[in-house]
């Protein structure tokens, strides 16, 4: 089969969304290969809807993952998943890799809201993501981590989130966890025993001129204005469920 | 170079204010989740290897020359909490003071002059560390020092916890500051090739979210 590799499996996303002129939002480019599917739903107003089908099981060790989306100027793009990804251990020796590259245009909008990333005993996952956002893009992009499936010791779990507006970098942030982790990642001062942690980013160019301001979102959770046209909210949870609580009520006070 | 320069630098009774601030334990003391010396211990081993890194390389960094203000955006970018910001400015701003008086240097006078509101403590530490003729490595073990010394002797207050046990959890963390430090030079000689986007980023989500809780309160010891 195409895309196996000794070490693993490779796969690759390409979705390029673009202003059809008439208002609504085109797909020119939509494709997948190997395990990683991205499929069009059903349109909402000027923006198009996309969903990322897995269609394997993975990642798992070794594997690599790459998804590339851009929105044109004007366009409107909407990226979900199907259900929740969930990393596992695999044959391959080493460390999977998912790397995600998202561009936003002057004019356009990207909502990124895929389902949780699980990191399931064993696994050993790199996550990079990585959004470049011109000065006058639209950006809500939401990243959850489940550490272990219920009652569960997770797998070794890093996650990087970089967010870039007009080519300079509002937020560069690496949580690390489970085995093999840098020490501390369950302590007072990093997780704290908790198994559910997600970040929740929100650019538009309006923040420049009149900025969020910073609030607690109950005793684990903060919503804070960046040094740049966004808002973090950091949300730190006993499970998954209460996590996504957080991070819709934080997105929906924002109006 | 000198070693007794780093001794002054790294002293706590350095006049540069950082002993007004916890490192995040005040909060972590009040929100429960640290009582005893076991769990500091745990609190500043997450402290080191998130926040005690990134400063760690920052300050390397400033040593090997790379451009402050790249530094201090950098320093943003790696702070999403403004309460963390504003305080890493605030003593930023002291420690230079302190450094001008102690290791005058045209190259600090330019960085107090480039910003006024300040840049962030550990790019100060850094520049000061150059002033004083000492080494990327130097500056590095500085701010891993400083990530968790501060928390611990903020607790020995906030617990009334014993200052000896308080003194043995430095000690025990001692070989994994200098293999964070050893971390973070390699990271800012990597950076001094490749840009500030080779630093490490490593963040402790209940850090972030805690200094913003303790901002908040109308009455407390420490100032973050």
């Amino acid at each position: 089969m195409d895309g196996v590799t000794v070490t693993g499996v490779r796969g690759r996303a390409r979705i390029v969304a673009r202003a059809d002129g008439r208002g609504g939002t085109a797909l020119p480019v939509l494709d997948g290969e190997g395990p990683l599917a991205p499929r069009r739903t059903r349109s909402a107003g000027a923006e198009a809807r996309v969903m990322v089908v897995g269609a394997m099981s993975g990642p798992l060790g070794g594997d690599r993952f790459t998804l590339d989306a851009r929105v044109e100027e004007g366009a409107r793009l909407h990226v979900g998943s199907a259900a929740a990804t969930l990393a596992l251990p695999g044959q391959a020796k080493g460390e999977a890799r998912y790397d995600v590259r998202l561009e936003v245009a002057d004019g356009a909008e990207l909502h990124w809201l895929p389902e949780q990333l699980i990191s399931a005993g064993g696994s050993d996952l790199r996550v990079t993501t990585r959004a470049d956002l011109a000065a006058g893009a639209r950006c809500v992009l939401r990243e959850e981590q489940v550490l272990g499936r219920a009652g569960e010791t997770p797998g070794r779990l890093t996650s990087r989130l970089t967010v870039r507006v007009a080519g300079r970098t509002v937020l560069d942030q690496e949580l690390a966890c489970g085995p093999g982790a840098p020490g501390g990642w369950d302590g007072p001062a990093v997780l704290s025993g908790r198994r559910a942690v997600g970040q929740l980013v929100v650019v538009r160019p309006e923040f420049a001129d009149g900025p969020v301001a910073a609030r607690m979102l109950g005793e684990c959770a903060s919503l804070v204005p960046l040094a740049g046209p966004a808002v973090l909210v950091t949300a730190v949870a006993p499970d998954a469920l209460r996590l996504r609580g957080l991070l819709d009520e934080a997105l929906a006070g924002l109006g | 170079m000198s070693r007794a320069a780093l001794l002054v630098l790294a002293d706590g009774r350095f006049p540069a204010g950082g002993h007004a601030h916890s490192g995040g334990a005040e909060a972590a003391v009040r929100a429960g989740r640290v009582t005893d010396a076991p769990s500091l211990e745990e609190f500043c081993r997450g402290r080191l290897h998130t926040a005690g890194l990134v400063a760690a390389a920052l300050a390397a960094a400033a040593v090997l020359g790379a451009d402050p203000g790249e530094l201090d955006a950098a320093a943003d970018a790696r702070t999403p909490s403004p309460a963390l910001r504003a305080a890493g400015r605030r003593l930023g701003r002291q420690l230079l003071r302190a450094a001008r008086a102690t290791w005058p240097s045209a190259e600090l006078d330019a960085v107090a002059r480039r910003f006024p509101k300040g840049t962030h403590q550990p790019v100060v530490l850094g520049l000061a560390a150059r002033a004083a003729g000492l080494a990327p490595e130097d500056a590095a073990h500085c701010a891993v020092y400083e990530s968790v010394s501060g928390p611990a002797t903020a607790t020995v207050r906030l617990l009334s916890l014993d200052p000896f046990d308080a003194a043995g959890v430095l000690a025990r963390l001692a070989p994994e500051l200098d293999r964070v430090a050893d971390c973070a030079v390699e990271a800012a000689r990597r950076a001094a090739d490749e840009g500030a986007d080779a630093l490490p980023a490593a963040s402790a989500p209940l850090l972030e979210v805690g200094a913003e809780w303790h901002a908040g309160w109308p009455v407390r010891l420490f100032a973050s």
